[in-house]
């Protein structure tokens, strides 16, 4: 195998010290990267050796904890799976569009979590059932149905993605939707009703103009555009049944 | 400071603190719990976990294999009243998360579904795909939203417990968000904050694992224990340190040497099995210390590759197929190609041992409680101990679980001892004495040591002398580093003087619990003078069972090294035996 | 000591040149406009048609003008391009599942082509 390629990169970072700044500001490093590193790997190596100041938030380095999330080349990415082979030598680092800047690359995580909490994001199970009695069934066929709403790593990338979320901040986003949808896709789940309150509202799902932004960048391939979609139509379903049809839900 | 007054505070919110923090809310609507954590729950690194946790729930399976397995695999320095509470519990916690929704893999019928792992005589592993601990963690953290009284405390960086007439009455913490000091005052304390596998430079942990909670706990004059038990991994990606599931030996991968032998074989661990046929308890589904060692052995015989990133061998999955590897191993292939350019389907993994997992932490018994009285400690930062000198593939996912509950448990039943908490003003002392430690580190300017320098030191010595094998010569000169690395630390002095998201500061204070933490690793290393699980010493290469099948416990001193003292190991039905791991004894 | 973060502004009016998948999502919406504008030229014909043979003819008369052709030309590429970004969105709104998997992408795409064309010739004939 061959040696690993070196390359110097113009790493251009947006900063913003509320105690020191009234606005963010660019600032370049120049960092000595492998071809092989990540953003992530460049940020350290300034961390490390040339600005200790620099804050930004980072845990697992393989894609899975969602902490990294941010603005490469104006791309929502998360910084430890873009690779600076696929750049040029200048790459621009900027906090996450559509959230307000705490500091340098750390963004306010306090709205996504909320509005999560709000659409009830656990299972609320059609029927009770002890421990003791083993688990509920499941067929692999049922749980393929919402597996992939599951794999949202809650990186919020899709809110940076956004734009409605950045015109309209009252917006419940793509990822808490997509989280309902999976609770509301589970077999074993009967808590639809009470998460259609908040999900079908205006802020809701019908905020969702189908940009797609959000599936094009999410890093797990969740497609919360589907999801929304998806919602949207059996919301509609809903809707046809309670003004059209109302002796089929009585 | 404000004064934050709540009846147990919990520090770490991943799988051990919320399992915690659940069961306090069920038990008790009217409890106030304080879930302290320095990262949002899902960022904690039980998100990294792929392979599955362990469970007894077949009818070919049974609590008695379970148990076997697991003392044998720790190398019979696991406590055997705690293994035996544990596997009792891990099937009813694991159904538990079931019915939270956790989406694990099935069964054609509808029944979870369990693969097989190194060391386990039956397959018995509950895995959702390879993203097991990603799901348990976040099933956790939405199941916790349900509950109001679970009041979090994101981004609180745990400085200090508050310890006064003899009892954990609290801590204090700095939020990061734009660092103020919180006096938490606390009936009970749980510390669920993870390990501390960041004092090595090759790791699978995440950035956050810097034994945080351990070093909580032991300057606090609470014992770690076993702390000389490290797991490496025997399968990591060799650039970064990204980890391959065991689930990939599980599902039939193999490993091969520079000539394509299953060199397994040759260290015990075979004969040879027929490839995509795994054989438990066989060849790749060895244990991890044993696979790691025979790495290294292969290493000595040069027959390892080269690549880029140094000697490597070869995780072979090709033979499993695009449908089987998409369906189980779905991350697997997604890390190596993004990371390492290769895709398993078509090619081998260039692969190495990559620290994991540390066995040790702070003591605590059967009950998850400390020595320490109103401390309580769960998950990987405690060693209760279950794992002994060399934890299982997927016990630990369940003991998340399993004991982050009894603490929980535990720490109501010392709420309801009623002891009178201390006078606000004692409390108060111990917190501004806390703050002032911080705020001395925060505003010294004279000194001359970087954190980033320090911590390059201290994984440097950790790699090269308190690796997969060691030696007597090797860790008498880490223990020498370490302690001078300690001293230096007090020479460190931060770049960034400002208050908001200030990591410079939170850098230096993980250092500083890397640096307590690793000289617990390395002078229990060294005193250890045995060759058991984990342990290997290349100048005592027997297991010594006549003087020391005993845990060490570090005491903290805050100039000088530890005090090891040593505990009885509990034993109730097995006596220490031989390991097998071959397949041809059967 | 508390943080005050600082929010960038969006503008309201040209957010959508900032990227190019914003561009294609507001040419998607922009082509509705044509949409909207070849029913409202229907109704315009029913309206002429009701008035007679003659106002029919003129109608026709203006159809049939370079103008008239020119503008039937571009609503029907905006037309194909409105419908077409809508098609290829399908499997994502309206997934399918038959047993454990979902049925492909691609197949639910291509039937919406198929009953495109489908509908296209029948529409041809009847008209001939």
């Amino acid at each position: 195998m061959s040696e690993l390629q070196k390359r110097q990169i113009q790493l251009e970072v947006l900063r913003y010290n509320p105690e020191t700044d009234t606005a963010p500001r660019y600032q370049t490093y120049s960092v000595p990267c492998l071809d092989e590193w990540v953003v992530l790997d460049a940020l350290n190596y300034v961390k490390d050796h040339l600005d200790p100041t620099l804050s930004y938030r980072w845990s697992c380095h393989m894609a899975v904890c969602g902490s990294c999330g941010m603005m490469v080349n104006g791309e929502p990415k998360l910084a430890c799976k873009a690779f600076i082979h696929e750049y040029a030598d200048q790459i621009k680092v900027e906090p996450m569009a559509n959230f307000p800047i705490e500091r340098d690359l750390v963004t306010s995580v306090e709205d996504f979590i909320t509005k999560l909490a709000s659409v009830k994001p656990y299972l609320i199970p059609k029927e009770d059932k002890p421990i003791s009695a083993g688990e509920f069934k499941q067929t692999p066929a049922e749980l393929k149905k919402f597996k992939q709403y599951t794999l949202c790593i809650n990186c919020m990338l899709c809110y940076a993605a956004c734009p409605q979320y950045g015109l309209v901040p009252e917006f419940l986003g793509p990822a808490a939707i997509s989280m309902a949808h999976r609770y509301n896709q589970d077999s074993r789940d009967g808590g639809r009703d009470q998460r259609q309150e908040v999900v079908a509202s205006n802020e809701g799902v019908w905020e969702c103009s189908f940009v797609g932004a959000c599936s094009e960048v999410c890093p797990k391939h969740v497609d919360p555009a589907g999801a929304l979609q998806q919602v949207k139509v059996a919301s509609t379903i809903d809707w046809y049944k309670e003004h059209l049809m109302p002796w089929v839900t009585k | 400071m404000e004064i934050i007054k709540t009846d147990v505070a919990i520090v770490g919110a991943g799988g051990a603190g919320l399992r915690a923090a659940i069961a306090l809310a069920e038990a008790d609507p009217k409890l106030r719990i304080a879930l302290i954590s320095k990262v949002y729950p899902m960022r904690s690194h039980t998100c990294a976990a792929e392979g599955g946790a362990a469970g007894v729930i077949k009818s070919d399976d049974s609590l008695a294999l379970h148990f076997n397995d697991t003392v044998g695999g720790g190398d019979w320095l696991s406590d055997q009243d705690a293994v035996e509470y544990f596997i009792n519990e891990a099937p009813k916690e694991l159904t538990q998360l079931e019915h939270w929704g956790c989406p694990w893999s099935r069964e054609p019928d509808g029944s979870v579904a369990v693969r097989p792992f190194g060391g386990m005589k039956i397959k018995r592993t509950w895995f959702a795909a390879d993203k097991s601990g990603f799901h348990i963690l976040h099933t956790l953290f939405q199941t916790s939203l349900k509950y109001p009284s679970i009041q979090r405390f994101d981004e609180y960086y745990a400085t200090d417990l508050l310890v006064e007439d003899g009892r954990c009455q609290g801590l204090t913490a700095l939020e990061i968000r734009n660092g103020e000091m919180k006096q938490f005052q606390a009936g009970a304390v749980i510390i669920a904050a993870g390990g501390g596998g960041k004092m090595f430079p090759f790791t699978t942990n995440g950035n956050i694992k810097t034994g945080d909670g351990m070093a909580l706990a032991y300057r606090a004059g609470t014992p770690l224990k076993d702390m000389e038990f490290v797991q490496y991994h025997p399968t990591g990606l060799p650039n970064n340190g990204i980890l391959l599931t065991e689930g990939c030996r599980g599902e039939g991968g193999i490993l091969l040497n520079k000539d394509g032998r299953r060199y397994l074989q040759d260290y015990g661990m075979g004969p040879e099995t027929p490839v995509g046929q795994p054989v438990l308890k066989t060849m790749e589904l060895g244990p991890r210390d044993r696979l790691s060692q025979a790495f290294w052995g292969e290493q000595q015989k040069g027959n390892t590759v080269t690549t880029p990133w140094g000697d490597c061998v070869l995780l072979d999955m090709r033979h499993l197929g695009e449908k089987k590897i998409d369906e189980r191993l779905p991350l697997v292939r997604d890390l190596c190609i993004s990371y390492l350019g290769k895709d398993p389907v078509k090619e081998p993994i260039p692969i190495r041992p990559v620290v994991h997992y540390m066995m040790g932490g702070i003591h605590t018994d059967l009950q998850a409680a400390t020595r320490l009285p109103g401390l309580f400690a769960a998950g990987e930062c405690a060693c209760v101990s279950i794992n002994g000198a060399n934890r299982l593939g997927s016990n630990s996912l369940t003991e998340l679980l399993v004991f982050g509950r009894r603490a929980a448990l535990s720490a109501m039943a010392h709420l309801q001892s009623n002891q009178t908490p201390s006078s606000d003003a004692a409390l108060a002392a111990k917190a501004k004495a806390s703050q002032n430690r911080i705020q001395a580190l925060f505003d010294k300017s004279d000194g001359t040591e970087t954190i980033a320098g320090l911590r390059q030191e201290m994984m440097d010595t950790m790699e090269a002398n308190v690796g997969i094998y060691r030696t007597g010569e090797g860790l008498a000169a880490a223990c020498e580093k370490i302690s001078e690395l300690r001293q230096r630390y007090a020479n460190i002095a931060l770049t960034d003087k400002t208050h908001v998201y200030n990591t410079d500061l939170m850098q230096a204070l993980e250092l500083g619990s890397m640096l307590d933490c690793a000289e617990a690793v390395t002078v229990g290393a060294r005193d250890r003078k045995e060759s058991r699980g984990a342990h290997q010493r290349l100048d005592f290469t027997a297991r010594d069972d006549e003087n020391l099948l005993k845990h060490s416990l570090a005491h903290y001193h805050p100039t000088e090294p530890p005090r090891i003292e040593y505990l009885d190991v509990v034993i109730t039905k097995s006596q220490p035996g031989v390991r097998d791991y071959s397949g041809a004894k059967k | 000591m508390s943080g005050k973060p600082y929010i960038r502004e969006i503008s309201k009016t040209t957010w959508f040149l900032s990227q190019p998948r914003y561009k294609r999502y507001m040419a998607r919406e922009v082509t509705c406009i044509f949409i909207f504008a070849y029913t409202f030229l229907l109704i315009v014909a029913l309206a002429r048609l009701a008035q007679g043979p003659e106002a029919f003819q003129e109608f026709l008369n203006a159809l049939r003008s370079p103008l008239g052709v020119l503008f039937n030309v571009a609503v029907l590429i905006a037309t194909v391009y409105h419908s077409m970004s809508w098609f290829n969105v399908t499997p994502q709104a309206m997934p399918i599942q038959r047993g454990e998997e979902f049925v492909p992408g691609k197949i639910i795409v291509g039937a919406h082509y198929g009953a495109w064309a489908v509908v296209s010739l029948i529409i041809l004939i009847l008209g001939v």
